[in-house]
This record gives C-alpha cells, sequence and structure tokens, in this order.
C-alpha cells in the first residue's frame, strides 16, 4: 500500500474532553492509514470513541494532536472555513437519523452542497437529478421526505452524499434507524457504490452491519484494537457471512 | 450561497409560516405606515403652499412692500416685535415713488383691508373682507369678474362708491338675486355692486370669497386703515429676473425718502412667496421631526420583535444549520442566510406598511381639507429603512446561528 494510494491517513489522533473539570480522553493515539476505493467499516462499542473518530475524519471536528491527511491534504490543522470547504468537496455524509431537510424536495436537499459549492441553478438540479437516478429515485424527486418511505429517505442523503463526488462516503450507523430488509437494501447500495469504485466508510456497532465491509477497524478505549479483512473478521466475531450476491446482480 | 438563493430561501420561509411573518413584521409595518402617511401629508401641504397658498395669496413674480412681514413666523421677540411696530407706515403716497424706479411692464397697486360689518335688506349683517385697493389689483391678484365688470380708471380715481364682491358675499347677501347694481351698504354707506368675482375656493379651509373690494379712494379706506395708511404696495414684474431688480430700486429710493444712513437696516419689509415660505420650511421640519418620532418608535419595537423571532428561528432550525454546516455552508453562509431571512422579512413588512400609507394618506386627503402627495423619495426611503432594520436586527441572531458547532447543531433533536 503505497502512500499516493491513500486517501486518509491518520497519525497519532489525540482528542480530549474536559468535561465537568475531568479530563476525558476519547481517542489516544489512533493511526492508520485507507486506500481509495476501499470499503471499511469503523466499529467499536459504545464509548470506544468511534463517534469521536467520525467527527474527525468527517472533518467536524479538530484533533488536539496528531495529524490527519485527507485526499493529499492535511486538514487537522485547518480553520473552520476551510474544514467548511474540505466537507463540501471531499465528504459525503450519510446520518443515522436521515438528517434531509423537512420543507424541502428530494432534488432541493439533493442540491445542497452543490449550492454551497457555488454551483448554477441549471447544473445543481442535472446533477442532483443524476445522483437522485443513481439511487433509484428519479421518479421521487419532487417528493418531500415525509412522503417517503424510511428506505427512500436514506437513498436520498446518499445521492445528497455523493452528488459533489466526494473523496469519501462516511455514513454513521446508516441503517440504525431502518429494519432489516430496508438495512440489506441500504448496504446493497453502499456495495455497489464500492463496487464503482467509491471509497465508502462506515461507523457502526453492529458487526452484521460491519462484516459487509471489505475491511474493519475496531476501537476500544480510543485505540485501534484490530484491522482486519472481512474474512478474518467474520471468523473472529463469529458471525454468519452476509449475502452480497444480490449487490453483484444489480 | 449565492444571494438570490438566500432570497429565495428566505420567501420559501416565509410562506411556509404565513402567521408567525405575518406578526413578526407587523410592527415594522405599522410604523412604516405611519411614516409614509406623516411625510405624505407634510409633503402635500407644503406643495400645497407652494402652488395654492403663495400663487393665490402672494401671487407670482410679486412682492409686497409692508411695514413688517405679515407671512411667516412673527417677530423673534418681543424686542423685534416692538422695533416693528415703531417702524414708520406705508403711505399711499409712497406708490408714486415706487412706481417711477420700477421696471418697464411692471405693475403695481395698494393694498388696504379689515373686517368691516356689512348688510343688505336681504339678509342679516355680516363681517366681509373689505379691501381697499387701486392700480392693477385685480390683474395682480389673478381675479376673474364673474358677472359685471371691475372699476375703471375714472371710478378709481374719483372713488366712487362701487364694489366686486366675491362668491360667498353674493350669495349670502343677495339669495337667488342678480346682484349687479344693487346697494351693498359696508360701515353704513352704500356701495352698488358692480361686479362678482370667480370663485376663489379656499386655503386651509378659509374661504377666500368673502371679500368685498372698493376703490381706494371711496370711503371704504377711511375704515380700513383709519391712519391714512395702507397695508401694503404690491409689485408684479413680467419676469422673475426682473423682480429683484425692483426690489433693489425700490429698497434704495424708499431708503433715500426715509434717510437711512448706510449701515442702518430696513425699517420696512419686501414680502415675497418666497419669504413666506421660509417659514413653510420651518413648520415642514418641526412637523416632519414630530411626526416621524412615534413611526420610529414603531421601527424600534418592530425590530426587537424581529430580532427576538428570528433569535427562536435559530433555537428551533438549530439541526437545519447543522445539516448545513455538515454539507459545507461556512459560518458566513449561514450568516448571509440568516441576515437575508430577516431582512426579507423587514422589508417585505416595509413594502406592506408604503401600501397602506399611501392608502391612509388618502383617507386623510378625503376626510380632512388637509392634501396629501406621496413622495417617491419617501417610498425609497422606507423601503431602505425596511432592509436596514431588518438587517440591524437580524445580525445578533444570524452571529448565533453562524456560531454553533456543527456537531451540537446536528445531535439537537
Amino acid at each position: 500500500m503505497s502512500a499516493s494510494e491513500a486517501v486518509i491517513r491518520t497519525e497519532n489522533l489525540w482528542k480530549t474532553y474536559v468535561m465537568g473539570g475531568v479530563q476525558l480522553h476519547a481517542l489516544h493515539g489512533v493511526s492508520f492509514e485507507i486506500r481509495r476505493n476501499d470499503y471499511v467499516a469503523i466499529m467499536g462499542p459504545s464509548g470506544s470513541g468511534k463517534s469521536t473518530l467520525m467527527n474527525l475524519i468527517g472533518c467536524l471536528d479538530t484533533p488536539n494532536a496528531g495529524e490527519y491527511w485527507l485526499a493529499g491534504e492535511l486538514v487537522s490543522d485547518k480553520d473552520e472555513d476551510e474544514l467548511a470547504r474540505v466537507r463540501n468537496r471531499e465528504i459525503g455524509f450519510v446520518f443515522q437519523t436521515f438528517n434531509l431537510l423537512p420543507r424541502a424536495t428530494a432534488l432541493h436537499n439533493v442540491e445542497l452542497p452543490l449550492v454551497y459549492a457555488g454551483v448554477n441553478a441549471d447544473e445543481r438540479r442535472k446533477r442532483a437529478t443524476e445522483a437522485l437516478e443513481r439511487v433509484q429515485l428519479g421518479d421521487r424527486i419532487h417528493h418531500r421526505p415525509n412522503e417517503l418511505s424510511g428506505g427512500q429517505r436514506q437513498r436520498v442523503a446518499i445521492a445528497r452524499a455523493l452528488v459533489n463526488q466526494p473523496a469519501i462516503l462516511l455514513a454513521d450507523e446508516p441503517t440504525g434507524n431502518l429494519d432489516s430488509t430496508t438495512s440489506e437494501e441500504i448496504m446493497r447500495v453502499f456495495e455497489g457504490l464500492a463496487e464503482q469504485g467509491q471509497t465508502v466508510i462506515m461507523v457502526t456497532h453492529e458487526p452484521d452491519i460491519a462484516a459487509h465491509a471489505r475491511r474493519v477497524i475496531v476501537l476500544r478505549d480510543g485505540l485501534v484494537s484490530s484491522d482486519d479483512k472481512r474474512a478474518t473478521f467474520i471468523k473472529s466475531a463469529g458471525i454468519a457471512p452476509p449475502d452480497l450476491s444480490a449487490s453483484r446482480k444489480a | 450561497m449565492p444571494f438570490a438563493e438566500a432570497i429565495w430561501l428566505a420567501l420559501a420561509q416565509i410562506r411556509v409560516q404565513k402567521l408567525k411573518s405575518f406578526f413578526t413584521l407587523l410592527g415594522v409595518c405599522i410604523g412604516v405606515m405611519f411614516l409614509i402617511a406623516v411625510i405624505s401629508i407634510v409633503q402635500g401641504m407644503s406643495s400645497y403652499m407652494e402652488n395654492e397658498f403663495a400663487a393665490k395669496l402672494l401671487g407670482v413674480n410679486t412682492f409686497t412692500l409692508r411695514r413688517f412681514p405679515w407671512f411667516g413666523d412673527g417677530a423673534g421677540s418681543e424686542e423685534e416685535w416692538r422695533a416693528w411696530l415703531r417702524r414708520p407706515r406705508v403711505y399711499h403716497t409712497d406708490l408714486a415713488l415706487v412706481q417711477s424706479v420700477l421696471p418697464p411692464g411692471s405693475r403695481s397697486a395698494v393694498e388696504s383691508q379689515d373686517f368691516l360689518q356689512a348688510q343688505t335688506q336681504y339678509a342679516r349683517p355680516k363681517q366681509v373682507e373689505g379691501h381697499a385697493v387701486d392700480g392693477d389689483y385685480f390683474t395682480i391678484k389673478k381675479y376673474d369678474i364673474k358677472t359685471g365688470r371691475a372699476f375703471t380708471s375714472q371710478e378709481s380715481t374719483l372713488g366712487v362708491p362701487v364694489v366686486v364682491i366675491g362668491d360667498e358675499v353674493a350669495k349670502y347677501f343677495f339669495p337667488d338675486l342678480d346682484p349687479i347694481g344693487r346697494p351693498l351698504r359696508i360701515k353704513g354707506t352704500p356701495y352698488t355692486v358692480i361686479g362678482v368675482l370667480e370663485k376663489q375656493g379656499s386655503v386651509f379651509g378659509l374661504s377666500l370669497d368673502r371679500v368685498a373690494i372698493a376703490p381706494y379712494n371711496s370711503p371704504m379706506h377711511h375704515f380700513t386703515n383709519p391712519r391714512g395708511d395702507v397695508d401694503g404696495i404690491m409689485v408684479q414684474t413680467p419676469t422673475a429676473l426682473l423682480l429683484t431688480d425692483a426690489m433693489e430700486s425700490t429698497r434704495e429710493v424708499l431708503r433715500g425718502r426715509r434717510h437711512l444712513r448706510p449701515g442702518q437696516p430696513d425699517n420696512f419689509f419686501m414680502e415675497t412667496s418666497e419669504s413666506a415660505l421660509a417659514f413653510m420650511d420651518k413648520l415642514k421640519k418641526v412637523m416632519t421631526m414630530a411626526g416621524t418620532a412615534f413611526p420610529a418608535i414603531g421601527l424600534i419595537v418592530g425590530g426587537l420583535v424581529i430580532m427576538n423571532i428570528m433569535l427562536v428561528a435559530v433555537a428551533e432550525r438549530t439541526r437545519e444549520i447543522g445539516i448545513r454546516k455538515s454539507l459545507g455552508a461556512r459560518r458566513r453562509d449561514i450568516m448571509r442566510q440568516f441576515l437575508v431571512e430577516a431582512a426579507t422579512l423587514s422589508t417585505l413588512g416595509a413594502v406592506i406598511g408604503i401600501i397602506l400609507g399611501i392608502l391612509l394618506a388618502k383617507v386623510v386627503e378625503w376626510k380632512t381639507p388637509l392634501p396629501a402627495a406621496v413622495a417617491p423619495w419617501s417610498i425609497v426611503m422606507a423601503t431602505l429603512l425596511g432592509m436596514v432594520v431588518g438587517i440591524i436586527s437580524g445580525v445578533y441572531p444570524a452571529k448565533r446561528a453562524a456560531a454553533l458547532d456543527p456537531i451540537e447543531a446536528l445531535r439537537k433533536e
């Protein structure tokens, strides 16, 4: 794995919170690399620091110490507005609670990142429509979130995450609010995107979901406790391998 | 985020919360409404003064030589007033002197007026505005005769007791009769009515049709100015340029006759429509100040309401702000969004206020003698004012929104 291929490189990331006068080390020295086009799950129980790590990877927060390189840029010491630009260009978020604007149509929701990127209205509409078609929602572009099912909402969120062609797709418990059938449907979307070469990073606490990724990083107490390929992870976790055949067909 | 986008977003926000938006912009709306109404009325009064009052009472290209100014805000102090009263009077004999220096084509007339008791056999006695005049009085005042005629120069010189009366006088003293040739007794002296003036209308509710005009040499002037002086000498020049010349030469000869040394101030006054309107400007300033104080309070309250509502909106939409930030909105994008929203709300309020203000001004015009004229600049000003109020009251909420931490904001339910 050469450095040029790495879309993410973290070196010795530290994050400390002060709560009620007590220092709380959420991360102490996390280092790893993620290659371009990889499909990685970050797993860990609650309190393991995975949310903190997700916020750092998503450029929503900055580490107290250590370096974070994203798509060849050192982003760990950038200021707020520069981070906003990085989030806009390089990161596509998919949240557990979808986080769509309730009053905006699917199309307008997907257009949002392009609005902040300064793309003109015609181009925005074109690209947003394409992104929605990519997640099979071409016939739902004028629906509002409350007119869509959970799975459809999450697919709108995925379209929104992809519309700026980001370096990484960052999903935070993407199936947490979905039933198991819909979860499978969303996981197939991720699998399909990974097949097409999109770098996907998924944060989850469910081993079954993590088992869909090609590589699983497990965090424990603010440190990387294991970093395995899927097969190894499935074996060590003792879970049934997920059925990935459906996505291959699709 | 482009500006147009922000406005579109703000309008969408207002559309989904119609009632709330309405109450939010009510303060600004009412403030602007009264502002526009007050300015329109003040503006209307002043253009009325210029067009009606100045032209009707003072005439165009005209000055009136008087002991002291009649129109205006009076003497500045008791002392000045006493000094004015010590000044020599203007006499009929001054007319010939003034006439001798006037530019060719000028007209002149003496004027002397007072309220005098009049009566006929057809009506109860009533006061009329008696005028004892000569020269080109009718021409200078632009009085048109409806029926009958003005007096001839012969009648004028001889002081024949004839009278030209105003429309109201004719109607009151000669109900359903032709007044021409009939006698009108003024202070006991019978005058023959020879003409009736066209209706002149009124200025600020004061009728201009209560006049009875007789030759200066008739007995009338003994009652209007018993001391033998006149109220003023009116001079009209053919052009505005010549008016200055005429005033200057009149000043010279009169100072000469009165033996004023250089450095001594004039002991007379030449009143023009401009000198009378100078006072109107002062009045206008005072009225505008007083009239805008109340709307200004309305605007301040309106601004506070907007600020309050925007703070609530920021709290309510914390999650939206978090989403936008996670998608790449910078501080200034969020700031702009909320500033534009506050400004749009407030400007919308101002626009509604402008419309209501114009309507209010029209209602006032319709129900009272106060005229109203909507000044275009006041509309522009009110719109800008609405925008500024919105921006000022939006700054604090917008700053708070922009400063939100995206992680915290996303966590908010």
